[in-house]
């Protein structure tokens, strides 16, 4: 719901996908190496190291600035932006100021009222990222901070919006939908820690304009969001004026608060960065081919596989999922199609959440087959959760991984039925398990079929409870509710 | 490949040197055990480099300059690093945080900056070779004040990979030697495209100094022989534009009215710049150490404070005041139209002519704090800086003397044309040998 | 012209640092160039400024980084590979 006079526009900083530095050969690569190990004399900033321009960061910028349907500029250069702070190591950060890469564009998402929204975009440029602080020490006067420059001179791009978005829902949106395109066009990793870095502003209508930076999760984006509105409108309601400020969002706490010291000194004395030439790339954009973008493929999964309109978003939303879905179907399209896309949209994105895994430790061919055991109803929806379940748990606890078909066998949650011989399983086929089920239970708990008679409605569903339990949760349960009835009316016949 | 080397124990009585190398390995090649000094803003890997200034005392650069790289290539063998004024700052090495170089020639007197150890070190005959830097003049006003000969490349023609920028679109690594074919030789071995350097061009030099001017035309600018030259200077010099003139030349006069603010222009362009080259010295990367204890922005004033000598930090803040919120307009975006009408005076006089000749300097070499007021000093370089606005090569011949010092005679060539700059000092050199 | 108030506060933006002996006469002598670059507001042209080149880029190629010895060989002060610096407020 739209929030009233809430406005709110985004930066958008994401990390270029390139193998080596925005200006230097280090590899981009550094995660999970020791500190100060991916580090050059120009990504230092060691006296007399000159910036040499990678590329590929203009090529993928270019990328992004044709899918975001914005206007590559004739002439752009890169600025020197000034200012001193520990993880900046040369005193300035190289960017773009006057000449950006790109200006005017826009970013289709669904607004709160329903239908399209266009967010429009102001302008997109390329920078370069500072390196890292870490902070130690305890006291007030023990503590210092530690510097590791890895991450100095990734390539960053810089998407900034117009201040269209009306709620922190259409953020939320505009971020996710930005963050899939870019995927899409293979410039970006966004399961990379740190990636993306976003910058809010959001104001009340009429009042002043606040700042939060530095907010680097999705989901942080929407709650400091959230904050600053309660924290703005409440400002109001009590008869106080909002400041023009800078605030910082403290991922912890949720809260954002009051900025001082870096951003003291707004006078960056950008000048033209006199170590690099000026880009000319305008004819470059005519070259730039675009892959399948979100909602083109969310339009063919619809046509495609018949995927229902929110779930078709929600599988188009991640490059991967969608990925994952078309390998998933891939086989037969047509049989699988339907469960598919109920089955990861609804149940299995439900699971990675919560286990906190990523989509890139299911096994496309064992979800395939899981899918396939459902189809064919070898075993039932619930039976299916619980053996999704196991598969999971055992990649993400490093064991060895067993097929869908051996733990069903394991755990022996074949699908009992009336009809054995309909369902496909070899069994012997005088043998009525869901009768005999039944007829134990109704021996076990007469009271609640005496209950049932007299009408009580709790009854009926106590003994389809206990007829769960008696089969294990193999049994379907419209089939379970259709032969307790008939049992039930026979008896009281 | 063995290495060998040659051993290298100067009487450095005149302070030319900060580090001296007393046994310097070398290769082979054309430079092969020849010993070369280079300036102490030029990076050398393992060797400590400067500046000439506290706050990069105990620096050893990890790199080579790209310069220093070739030279190595080429078998040299380096001898060790000259003084100069701190961060390339000035015109007399006075501004050395390590005392000043004293001219050969006259040891009460400055030799000229901002590379006057390297034209020390050459005028006292302790090197043959040496690489200085000149970013309106640092290279040919101490070969002028020592006697010696200089030549400012054009701009992009030696790789600044390397250099600790002072004026990055201004600057220049180059030649500085007792000879024009010293001069030549080493500018054969430095010039070339390096991919470090994005200002960079692909335009070797592999020019052997010829002599011959005959039809060549010398344009003559009023302004270089005007009110603020000496006199005496200005018939030094007169007199071997006359000698020009006998072996063939022509002489045209001509005008560059864009000299009126060209040093206003220099000035503005040349601190802006430093102003960020030099925010990076703040004691925690390399350096006098940053006190930790204290809060970032105390730490970093602290040890700038005590590591920049006055004229450095004098020029900081001046392009720190022409950077900032509102000036830009004023000052830095004016100085670049004002480069651009200094560029297009040079292209229009060299319709007509092939070189444009004058004196490198206004004055012979000062005697030492004798130019207390940084004004004056500024104004020193009125002969030099246009060049380097411009990015034209140009060269300092030695060509006599006035109230006994050397005077130098300033060569001007057309962009990319440093072989003919060669080829006309070379040419005089000759003929007054 | 600039006053000694805003010179001191250059000296800041800059992080140069200016002691009370020296800000008088360091203003005295600021104002004095500052003076002589006035001559630029009689500079008239084109704000266009030519390049000699431009789109000079580099393949996305990795190139060897320095060992984390040098990295840290010029720092006065390290810790765990990383250097230490002063602290910042938070």
């Amino acid at each position: 719901m739209t929030e009233d006079g809430v406005i709110v526009g985004l930066e958008v900083h994401c990390q270029l996908d390139t193998k080596s530095k925005l200006f230097c050969g280090c590899s981009t690569d550094y995660r999970n190496d020791a500190p100060n190990t991916h580090v050059c004399p120009v990504c230092l900033g060691l006296p007399g190291a000159m910036p040499v321009l990678n590329k590929r960061s203009i090529e993928y910028a270019m990328r992004v600035a044709k899918a975001l349907n914005c206007s590559v500029l004739p002439e752009s250069e890169f600025s020197r932006k000034n200012y001193f702070y520990p993880d900046l190591d040369k005193a300035y950060q190289i960017t773009q100021y006057d000449k950006p890469l790109a200006e005017g564009g826009y970013l289709e998402i669904e607004s709160d009222e329903g239908g399209e929204k266009r967010i429009r975009i102001t302008r997109i440029h390329v920078e370069e990222d500072p390196g890292r602080l870490v902070h130690r020490g305890t006291t007030e006067r023990g503590k210092y901070s530690l510097v590791d420059y890895n991450r100095a001179g990734i390539p960053l791009i810089e998407i900034v919006s117009e201040p269209d978005m009306r709620s922190p829902k259409e953020a939320r949106k505009f971020l996710n939908k930005l963050r899939a395109t870019l995927e899409y066009l293979s410039v970006f990793d966004s399961e990379k820690e740190g990636s993306l870095r976003v910058d809010a502003n959001i104001s009340i209508k009429g009042s002043e304009r606040v700042e939060v930076k530095n907010i680097s999760s999705y989901k942080g984006v929407e709650k400091a969001l959230l904050f600053e509105i309660t924290r703005q409108k409440s400002l109001l309601r009590r008869g106080q004026k909002v400041d023009r400020e800078t605030r910082h969002y403290l991922e912890a706490r949720g809260v954002t608060q009051s900025s001082r010291s870096k951003e003291q000194e707004h006078d960056y004395r950008y000048f033209p960065e006199p170590d690099l030439r000026p880009l000319h790339v305008q004819s470059w954009v005519d070259g730039i081919v675009l892959p399948e973008l979100p909602d083109a493929r969310r339009e063919r999964f619809i046509a495609q596989y018949g995927c229902s309109l929110n779930h078709a978003r929600t599988l188009t939303g991640e490059l991967r999922l969608a990925n994952f879905f078309e390998k998933v179907v891939a086989a037969d399209p047509q049989g699988l199609s339907t469960l598919a896309d109920t089955w990861i949209a609804d149940t299995l994105i439900g699971e990675l959440n919560y286990r906190t895994m990523s989509i890139d430790a299911v096994d496309p061919a064992g979800f395939t087959e899981l899918l396939t055991l459902l189809k064919q109803c070898i075993i039932t929806d619930n039976s299916g959760i619980e053996v999704l379940r196991v598969m999971l748990d055992q990649h993400k606890d490093n064991q060895s991984c067993e097929t869908p078909t051996a733990i069903v066998d394991r755990l022996q949650v074949r699908k009992v039925s009336f009809d054995t011989a309909q369902s496909g399983i070899e069994g012997n086929p005088d043998i009525d398990p869901l009768r005999t089920s039944i007829t134990e239970v109704l021996m076990e708990h007469p009271a609640a079929v005496e209950d049932f008679r007299n009408g009580k409605k709790g009854a009926f569903n106590f003994l389809i409870g206990h007829l769960m339990k008696k089969t294990r949760g193999c049994a379907d349960p419209a089939e379970l509710n259709r032969l307790l009835t008939e049992e039930l009316e026979k008896k009281e016949a | 490949m063995s290495e060998q080397e040659i051993s290298f124990e100067p009487d450095d009585r005149y302070n030319a040197f900060l580090t001296t190398c007393r046994k310097a390995p070398h290769g082979h090649g054309k430079l092969a055990g020849i010993a070369v000094a280079v300036k102490d803003n030029i990076s050398t890997k393992g060797i400590e480099t400067t500046c000439a200034s506290k706050i990069l005392k105990g620096y050893i650069p990890p790199y080579d300059a790209h310069v220093v790289e070739l030279l190595k290539k080429s078998g040299a063998a380096i001898v060790g690093k000259t003084n100069m004024d701190e961060f390339g700052m000035g015109t007399t090495t006075e501004n050395s945080a390590f005392g000043p170089t004293l001219n050969p020639c006259d040891t009460g007197r400055v030799p000229g900056g901002s590379s006057g150890g390297s034209a020390a070190a050459i005028a006292a005959g302790m090197v043959r070779m040496a690489l200085g830097t000149d970013t309106g003049g640092s290279i040919r006003c101490p070969a002028a004040f020592c006697g010696i000969v200089g030549l400012k490349p054009t701009y992009g023609r030696v790789s600044r990979y390397g250099l600790i920028a002072y004026a990055n679109s201004l600057e220049q690594i180059g030649p500085m030697g007792k000879t024009v074919t010293d001069v030549s030789t080493l500018m054969g071995v430095i010039a070339g495209h390096d991919r470090s350097d994005s200002t960079s061009h692909n335009k070797p030099y592999t020019h052997t100094p010829k002599a011959g001017i005959k039809g060549l035309k010398i344009g003559i600018p009023q302004e270089y022989f005007g009110t603020g030259v000496d006199p005496a200077v200005a018939a030094v010099v007169n007199k071997a534009i006359g000698r020009l003139e006998e072996l063939g030349a022509t002489t045209v006069l001509c005008s560059i009215p864009s000299m009126e603010y060209a040093l206003a222009a220099y000035y503005v362009t040349c601190t802006c710049e430093a102003s960020s080259n030099l925010a990076r010295f703040d004691g925690v990367r390399y350096g006098p150490a940053a006190d930790t204890k204290k809060s970032w922005h105390e730490a970093f004033r602290d040890v700038r404070r005590a590591g920049f000598g006055t004229e450095v930090r004098r020029r900081i803040m001046l392009g720190t005041y022409a950077l900032s919120s509102g000036y830009y307009g004023k000052y830095y975006a004016k100085a670049q139209i004002a480069r651009e009408n200094v560029k297009k005076d040079f292209a229009r006089i060299f319709a007509e002519v092939d070189v444009i000749a004058g004196p490198t300097m206004p004055t012979i070499a000062f005697k030492l704090g004798e130019k207390s007021d940084p004004l004056s000093m500024y104004l020193s370089d009125i002969l030099t800086v246009p060049v380097n606005l411009a990015g034209i090569p140009a060269i300092s011949v030695p060509c006599g003397k006035a109230h006994g010092m050397p005077v130098g005679l300033q060569i001007m060539g057309q962009p990319w044309e440093d072989e003919r700059v060669i080829d006309v000092a070379y040419t005089y050199e000759q003929a007054v040998s | 012209m600039a006053t000694e108030q805003e010179v001191r506060h250059i000296a800041g933006l800059a992080d140069v640092g200016i002691n009370t002996e020296e800000l008088a006469r360091f203003t005295h002598q600021f104002n004095a160039i500052l003076d002589y670059f006035d001559i630029l507001d009689r500079v008239s042209g084109d704000t266009a400024v030519t390049r000699d080149r431009y789109n000079v880029m580099r393949e996305d190629e990795i190139e060897p980084s320095l060992p984390q010895e040098e990295v840290l060989r010029n720092a006065a002060a390290t810790e765990d590979g990383f250097i230490k610096a002063p602290r910042v407020m938070e």
